[in-house]
């Protein structure tokens, strides 16, 4: 079966592009799925850090289009899980040593061997996420429940309508149910309303996420480790085709907990 | 106590008036319509129309109305009560 390649992207920076892609990729390959990551900021490399792969890159993205080595090589194998790979983005170059055909090839190239490629997108809307989303077979779109992040996404969803990209599907990262239960966050339905787009997953924010970062752990690998897991392990099924219902984000408080508790008869 | 806060000073959610922000700024956004042009186009839709009839100038709206993802401008015009046809 060839691979489908989804393109992470979101207009605003520092939204958790990365962060997903990176989570998605373990969880997929978790599942067994052949995945590649493919890092495709170049000139500000980050997903071979949020996956621990720093130490391990030879050859990237750039080497690649350029023909100093072969894609096979560029591959960084992850020893944690054997159906994981990344494809670095070049560090030293910027994003014009990259064009929308080179990636479609690379990706063409890929397809063969794998189930799944996820391109993890620069962020803005210039020529980094041109290229990005050219070999997409289906685009997602990361948003945080804020008017900076939301109006960017909005940027974004217009110009994959006007290239015909599909539709786009939709993520809403960083979450803090306690704030949208005060109202002081924009709750998933409004963002839904506003965006007008189908929705694929909801993140909430947790601290475990930087912890796994600082680590080059994603919490992917633990499945059920915290809510951000549970929730990217969802996402993962549902790019898989699976039909999985959104979880409940309530955050449980001491209180909160001996209240279920309760309710639940203590079991 | 938070809510209590607000009910006192009779604050808006703050998500909400970030959805209200964002619903007007992203039918904007769409049009590639700014608030300027909006103004402006009122403006000449009211000096045609009052060309013609007797129109309520001072409550005339025109605005970006959204539904899913398709835009459309929306000019509402009261007649004034008891108009007459101008010009005859």
């Amino acid at each position: 079966m060839a691979a489908r390649v989804f393109t992470v992207t979101s207009g605003k920076g520092g939204v958790g592009k990365t962060t997903l892609s990176a989570n998605l990729g373990v969880a997929l390959a978790m599942n067994g799925r052949r995945v590649v990551v493919i890092d495709a900021d170049v000139g500000l490399r980050n997903l071979d850090m949020m996956l621990g792969l720093e130490n391990r890159i030879v050859y990237d993205l750039v080497d690649v289009i350029e023909g100093r080595c072969r894609l096979r090589q560029a591959l960084v194998h992850d020893k944690r899980l054997p159906e994981l790979f990344l494809l670095p983005a070049a560090q030293t170059r910027d994003k014009s040593a990259v064009s929308p055909d080179d990636m479609v090839r690379i990706c063409d190239q890929l397809k063969e061997q794998h189930d799944f490629i996820l391109i993890d997108s620069p962020a803005g809307i210039e020529q980094g996420f041109r290229y990005a989303v050219a070999p997409a077979d289906e685009v997602l779109i990361v948003t945080n429940p804020e008017v900076s992040a939301v109006r960017d996404a909005d940027r974004v969803v217009g110009l994959l309508e006007a290239e015909e990209k599909g539709p786009a599907r939709l993520i809403v990262n960083r979450v803090r149910p306690d704030m949208v239960r005060r109202g002081e966050m924009l709750d998933i339905s409004d963002v839904i309303e506003l965006l007008a787009i189908d929705l694929v997953g909801v993140v909430p924010e947790e601290p475990d996420i930087l912890v796994s970062a600082n680590q080059g752990r994603p919490v992917a690998f633990s499945r059920d480790g915290s809510l951000a897991s549970r929730a990217f392990h969802n996402i993962a099924r549902r790019l898989q085709g699976e039909d999985v219902p959104f979880m409940p984000l309530r955050e449980q408080g001491v209180l909160g907990r001996i209240f279920s508790f309760v309710r639940s008869g203590g079991d | 106590m938070r809510i209590l806060e607000r009910l006192k000073k009779g604050r808006k959610p703050s998500g909400r008036v970030a959805k209200e922000r964002l619903r007007l700024v992203l039918a904007h956004d769409r049009a590639h319509i700014s608030p300027g042009l909006l103004d402006t186009l009122k403006d000449e839709i009211i000096s045609v129309i009052s060309r013609h009839i007797d129109i309520d100038a001072s409550s005339v709206q025109v605005t970006i109305s959204q539904s899913a993802r398709e835009s459309r401008l929306v000019a509402d015009i009261p007649l004034s009560p008891g108009r007459k046809r101008r010009g005859g």
